[in-house]
């Protein structure tokens, strides 16, 4: 069985910064399973659709999940408490593909940072971008250091970091890799893969609403270059990663 | 011993519960989770004569007890469906609805004759879809059009055919009696609510579509209702649906006139809401000492 949907217990609920929560959960049958770049899709009591979030960080017994406060289904996770039990449908879609011996780096934007981290663990020496709103939003720095000894940080209003966009510290460090991996806000998306465009290489993560998240229902919908033509291909299913050029930025 | 098996023309279900079209695409990536032969029947994603992309995203949206979605039929075309669709599905053992959808009453008619050469067991006509700009609702929305879809589309078909009905109308029981006056063999209901649900941040509705399909838990009582009206004024057997997430929902819509379910909504909720209301619905039935689900149907006694 290729999918399926257990309890985990909830072992850390922490507000890591303002409205962004940090969960731990634990089952080791499914947590053993996650790949880098993948989601969970999280039953949440009195919401008729679960919550897509992507897989920040995994060992043998847990996952690490952080989400952001965007609505009543995030709020209502927010206040869960540590011990409780949590049903999650996990590990789903297609993540990064992350190869030996390529220089990889990791551009995230803002609530799309998470999946990076697991990501960035694959990869041999990576570099690592993210960029923030402002100071107040910045997550997952001290974790990214501790796997990477190139971690460029950047805010919109420079309060923290480097005043500027990922796309600015990455159109200087281009030559000294081979790959970029990317999550985040489309316009972002869409920034990072026309630089990367015939230089380097360019996966990205896709976020859309979704409803049965294995594929069945069709509602996550993304326009795609394939290779018959245009296609809706499908975030849950498809992706959430892409190969950057296949994808139609709105 | 209660018996969970139902006959519906002469076609065979191991229990009342099938896959809502559209929520189950055809069946592959919940055969994951078990077995498909664990559910009644499938009605398939609709399809149409020609592959459909469907609506730009996003295409669906979180109601109070429900969803709102606008796919827009994105389907990859009946010949697809018979060529790599219909094979697979053929080896489950389970009932295989066909759900068709078209702009013009030719291309119903083609379908239903090409879907008749098939393994399919039922041919459900998607007259009630809300979320295409031609064909769809148009087709279910008054007793002429419903009778004239169904008459043209019965010349062509030779499997059972299941009209399923918009509840978005004034008067659900004439329609259905339309449907039957003109050889529907089977009425399937309801179909999505008509919905809409705003950003107020963006000023923008959430579906790309605007508006969209409302259907979940907070639906159930109109499709009971429905359901009823509908039972009361036909001899053809019915198919309910409309919200349907717990064993007590299944229990109450076959008390209120079905012979069998579909259920959609809740399967996004928990992909193993199927089995779990088979057990319960098993349950009752044994404590109850109810030995068929015919039992159930149109069970409920209304008030004077």
């Amino acid at each position: 069985m290729k999918y399926d949907t257990r309890i985990f217990k909830l072992l850390k609920n922490e507000e890591i910064a303002d409205g962004i929560f940090d969960w731990t959960v634990e089952n080791a049958e499914l947590a053993a399973m996650a790949k880098c770049g993948q989601f969970v899709n999280i039953k949440v009591p009195t919401r008729t659709l679960r919550r897509p979030i992507s897989i920040c960080d995994a060992d043998e017994k847990t996952l690490r999940l952080v989400f952001q406060v965007k609505g009543e289904g995030t709020k209502i996770m927010s206040e869960m408490q540590e011990g409780s039990d949590v049903e999650i449908l996990a590990p789903l879609g297609n993540g990064f593909k992350i190869e030996k011996g390529k220089r990889y780096c990791f551009v995230g934007g803002g609530i799309g940072v998470p999946p990076l981290l697991f990501s960035a663990k694959q990869a041999d020496n990576p570099m690592v971008i993210t960029g923030f709103r402002n100071k107040d939003l910045v997550i997952l720095q001290d974790d990214f250091k501790k796997v990477s000894d190139k971690v460029f940080l950047a805010t919109d209003d420079g309060s923290a970091g480097i005043h500027g966009f990922v796309t600015d510290v990455l159109k200087d460090r281009l030559g000294e890799i081979d790959e970029v991996c990317a999550c985040g806000p489309i316009p972002m998306l869409k920034a990072v893969a026309d630089v990367c465009k015939g230089k380097v290489n360019c996966q990205v993560s896709l976020e859309e609403r979704m409803g049965c998240g294995i594929g069945a229902c069709l509602v996550c919908a993304c326009k795609t270059k394939t290779e018959h033509g245009e296609a809706m291909t499908h975030v849950c299913k498809n992706g959430p990663v892409y190969n950057a050029e296949e994808v139609f930025y709105e | 011993m209660s018996d969970l098996s139902v006959k519906i023309c002469g076609v065979n279900f191991n229990n009342p519960l099938i896959a809502a079209s559209g929520t189950f695409g055809f069946g592959r990536e919940f055969s994951e989770f078990y077995p498909l032969e664990k559910i009644g029947g499938i009605s398939c994603k609709g399809i149409t004569l020609k592959e459909r992309f469907g609506n730009l995203p996003p295409r669906i949206a979180e109601t109070e007890g429900g969803i709102l979605n606008a796919v827009g039929l994105q389907n990859p075309g009946v010949d697809h469906f018979i060529e790599y669709d219909l094979p697979w599905l053929k080896e489950q053992n389970t009932v295989i609805i066909a759900n068709i959808a078209g702009n013009t009453v030719e291309d119903y008619c083609a379908m239903a004759e090409k879907l008749s050469d098939t393994d399919i067991d039922f041919v459900e006509l998607n007259i009630s879809c809300p979320n295409v700009k031609s064909g769809g609702v148009q087709f279910g929305t008054s007793c002429e059009s419903v009778g004239n879809i169904t008459a043209e589309v019965k010349k062509y078909c030779k499997k059972p055919l299941m009209v399923k009905l918009s509840p978005n109308v004034t008067d659900i029981a004439e329609i259905a009696k339309s449907a039957e006056f003109n050889g529907a063999d089977v009425i399937s209901m309801i179909n999505t609510l008509t919905g809409m649900r705003i950003d107020i941040n963006s000023k923008r509705p959430i579906i790309r579509n605007n508006t969209g399909g409302m259907s979940g838990p907070a639906v159930f009582p109109v499709a009971v209702r429905m359901v009823w009206q509908v039972y009361n004024a036909v001899n053809i057997p019915i198919i309910g649906m409309g919200g349907i997430s717990k064993w007590q929902d299944a229990v109450e819509m076959l008390m209120a006139g079905a012979s069998a379910l579909q259920i959609g909504t809740v399967l996004f909720n928990d992909p193993y809401a199927p089995v779990k209301i088979n057990d319960g619905l098993e349950k009752f039935m044994e404590d109850n000492k109810i030995s068929s689900i015919s039992q159930l149907t149109g069970s409920v006694i209304p008030w004077e």
